[in-house]
């Protein structure tokens, strides 16, 4: 296959060779996925004792990451899907990008799940004595497809690809990634009739992974929606849960952005009318998401059940920072920053992104913690940890152990296939050629 | 596993050879009291003995025959899953009786072998507003007929049986906490480090006792379902010093606190007996009576208790 020098020569040094500050980077990363391999050893050998849960706050930071990265996984859902499902032109250099995103998060959250079981040997127990009744079931299935159907989205959009480089005579790559590319590659020639089939695949597979996508999150938010907890017992979590992991897939797809942007030199490719353009959807998702929060928490506030006021009190009491941080700043600043044009630069964007990002996991984290600490018998014990949760350097360990392995497969992969899609840049040349 | 074997055709041959059927209890203590070692001889010894069988009908046996059983133990989980038949057991609880003499937390710890800082069984102070005042409030797990616990349990670890007692299967739990977060009367307890417990020799696992207790497993109020079915009332029952705690068969319309035995619907009827949270719809299986005409003062459930217990209370108020 023939493919624009250009683009090859632009989008190919990173798998040609790696700089030391890739090697001093991931191995950060990977102390800090050692240090979290050490805190998990720690938990299976003491038990769940050295973490900060107890009876009440039975879940803690591990099921906060859990909803965390699968809301992550939204980013490929929608702008890779929902972008590639209306053909819009200048998601091409992006949407890889997004797929990854989609399926590492979808390969990370899960963990967070084994992490905060009780008996991890107990595991295959869900698929032995699987009980259809209970969401959890409804869990295993819905992510076990959105992971299967997002990969095989992925890598529909990687073989053609594959083959570019496979037949690039000129990459100076090691032996075993022209192997490696040639097997991935799947006799792919780029013969019409190859081409529509995927073509086809593609779009197919765009559609089913929007309702997977959509299926997987709201039997999440399901777990806590169907129990009669306070705070968690209501109608709403469905959609509100759903946009929220689109509003955090989208930050988290700007700010990823912005870092390949600069370490790889990817400037002439991502450029600033991608910012803007992701930036506006993320302001129109924070409006959606805002209006959800909000309807959720007046709902609550302004009856008089007693045990959704007792919760709305520690909201604007023992989580009063964080209730405002996550969402007051965190929807409405992203929002301005956006909206007025002076902010509206790359910088700014990312700014706003990383607010978003960090606003949507302490909402996670006030939407699961303080219900656990308001059950409707109240607490009644002396000992502190039984009363108000509060992390251990596990917890935490594990918490910064799932973010490395995230950043570790990111570079990994860039490493194996271009982070921006050769072939469909390619397309988009001519296209714009043809115009 | 090998001992559960043993102990199971050891009883069945002694309940064969009696001819007595199932559900022999008193032989088997008459037996055991009476006969030491006297199970291994295969020859008749020609001495009988008269034992009163189940159904009412004196007869006689060989002492030889006779061989001391194992206590009884729903020996398999299949029976601890089928429960006991033509049964639908109810707790009452009168609050007008109880001053926190915590004696039920403590049968039931040593009774189901739990590490101190595991209660079933938990006492509240509780007041419901302001101008009303505040009473002491046992919660047993509720055994609820439309238990969330169950409906949300990922693996069928946590069961409801035909007699009404909800259980825990520890060997199948694989430690989600779902159940947990599902229960809105937090009557679930975690395993959060191994339990530390000395188990007596020959015990087998059953969900009717939860005994022993596993690390990374949910356990929780039973019933004592291992009680019931030798026919004897609930450790918490038979301890509590004021007769708070009733219990009974919801068919046979009777509670009993071991002192009195009175109809379960004149009860009801009678004390304005209600259930808690009654507009949750999960259907509990335990009947509360108002705190009314209080035989003690609430502050006498405070008096000499240890600091572990008595701080527990004190921000106990209105909520």
């Amino acid at each position: 296959m023939n493919a624009d020098k250009k683009l090859i020569a632009d989008l190919t040094p990173e798998l040609e060779k790696t700089g030391i500050k890739w090697y001093i980077t991931f191995f950060v990363f990977f102390a800090f996925f050692v240090t979290g391999i050490y805190g998990l050893y720690q938990q299976i050998d003491k038990g769940h004792i050295v973490t900060g849960m107890r009876d009440n706050v039975v879940w803690g930071f591990y099921i906060v990451n859990f909803i965390f990265f699968m809301g992550l996984s939204y980013s490929g859902a929608l702008i890779s899907g929902v972008l590639h499902l209306f053909n819009t032109g200048w998601r091409k250099p992006i949407i890889r990008l997004a797929e990854l995103i989609t399926v590492i998060s979808l390969i990370i959250g899960p963990f967070f799940i084994f992490f905060c079981i009780g008996r991890l040997d107990r595991l295959p127990y869900l698929f032995m004595y699987p009980r259809i009744q209970s969401p959890i079931t409804w869990d295993v299935i819905a992510i076990s497809t959105d992971l299967v159907g997002c990969f095989i989205y992925l890598y529909l959009s990687f073989v053609e690809d594959f083959a570019i480089l496979r037949d690039h005579p000129d990459l100076k790559v090691a032996p075993w990634k022209k192997k490696l590319y040639r097997i991935l590659s799947l006799g792919f020639t780029g013969s019409e009739k190859q081409k529509k089939i995927l073509a086809n695949a593609r779009t197919v597979m765009s559609a089913m992974i929007i309702a997977i996508a959509i299926i997987v999150y709201s039997v999440l938010a399901w777990i806590f929606g169907v129990t009669l907890q306070p705070g968690w017992h209501s109608t709403i979590f469905g959609p509100y849960f759903v946009i929220a992991a689109v509003f955090s897939g989208t930050g988290l797809l700007i700010i990823l952005m912005w870092i390949f942007r600069r370490i790889y030199h990817l400037e002439e490719y991502i450029t600033k009318r991608h910012f803007v353009n992701i930036g506006v959807l993320l302001t129109v998702i924070a409006a959606f998401y805002g209006y959800f929060t909000f309807s959720d928490y007046l709902t609550k506030w302004y009856g008089s059940i007693k045990m959704d006021s007792i919760l709305i009190d520690k909201l604007f009491t023992d989580y009063y920072s964080l209730f405002i941080f996550a969402n007051y700043i965190g929807i409405l600043l992203p929002a301005i920053i956006i909206a007025f044009p002076r902010f509206r630069t790359i910088p700014g964007i990312t700014v706003a992104a990383v607010i978003a990002l960090l606003a949507l996991w302490v909402n996670r984290y006030i939407i699961v913690i303080p219900t656990l600490e308001t059950p409707f018998l109240p607490i009644q014990d002396v000992r502190p940890e039984w009363i108000i949760y509060s992390p251990t350097w596990i917890e935490w360990a594990l918490t910064l152990a799932g973010v490395s392995v995230f950043a570790m497969l990111f570079m990994l992969i860039s490493k194996i296939a271009p982070i921006i899609s050769i072939s469909e840049m390619q397309e988009q040349d001519k296209i714009e050629i043809m115009k | 596993m090998e001992n559960n074997e043993k102990g199971k055709s050891s009883r069945r041959s002694f309940l064969r050879n009696v001819g007595l059927g199932v559900g022999a209890i008193s032989v088997a203590g008459v037996a055991n009291a009476a006969i030491p070692g006297a199970n291994d001889s295969a020859v008749k010894s020609g001495k009988t003995l008269k034992l009163l069988s189940p159904d009412g009908k004196l007869v006689e046996v060989d002492l030889s025959d006779i061989k001391p059983a194992k206590e009884i133990q729903a020996e398999v989980k299949s029976e601890a899953m089928k429960g006991l038949p033509n049964r639908k057991f109810v707790m009452v609880i009168d609050l007008s009786k109880c001053a926190n003499a915590r004696e039920c937390v403590h049968a039931c710890q040593e009774g189901h072998l739990l590490p101190k800082d595991h209660e079933w069984m938990k006492i509240y102070l509780l007041q419901d507003d302001n101008l009303t005042s505040k009473y002491w409030f046992p919660r047993p797990c509720f055994h609820c007929d439309k238990p969330m616990c169950v409906s949300v349990c990922p693996v069928g670890a946590t069961f409801k049986r035909p007699d009404g007692i909800v259980l825990v299967d520890n060997q199948r739990c694989i430690g989600c906490k779902f159940c947990m977060t599902g229960c809105p009367y937090s009557a679930r307890v975690f395993n959060w480090k191994d339990p530390e417990v000395e188990v007596p020799e020959g015990h087998v696992y059953d969900p009717e006792t939860n005994i022993p207790a596993v690390e990374g497993t949910v356990g929780k109020c039973v019933f004592c379902a291992d009680n019931l079915r030798k026919g004897v009332l609930p450790r918490c029952v038979q301890a509590c010093p004021m007769g708070v705690l009733y219990f009974g068969d919801l068919l046979e319309d009777t509670v009993t606190n071991g002192v009195e035995t009175v109809r379960f619907s004149k009860l009801m009827a009678d004390r304005a007996g209600y259930r808690f949270k009654e507009d949750l719809g999960t259907l509990p299986s335990v009947y509360y009576l108002p705190p009314y005409n209080r035989e003690f003062p609430v502050e006498m459930g405070l008096e000499g208790a240890d600091e572990s217990v008595s701080g527990r209370y004190k921000k106990a108020g209105p909520r």
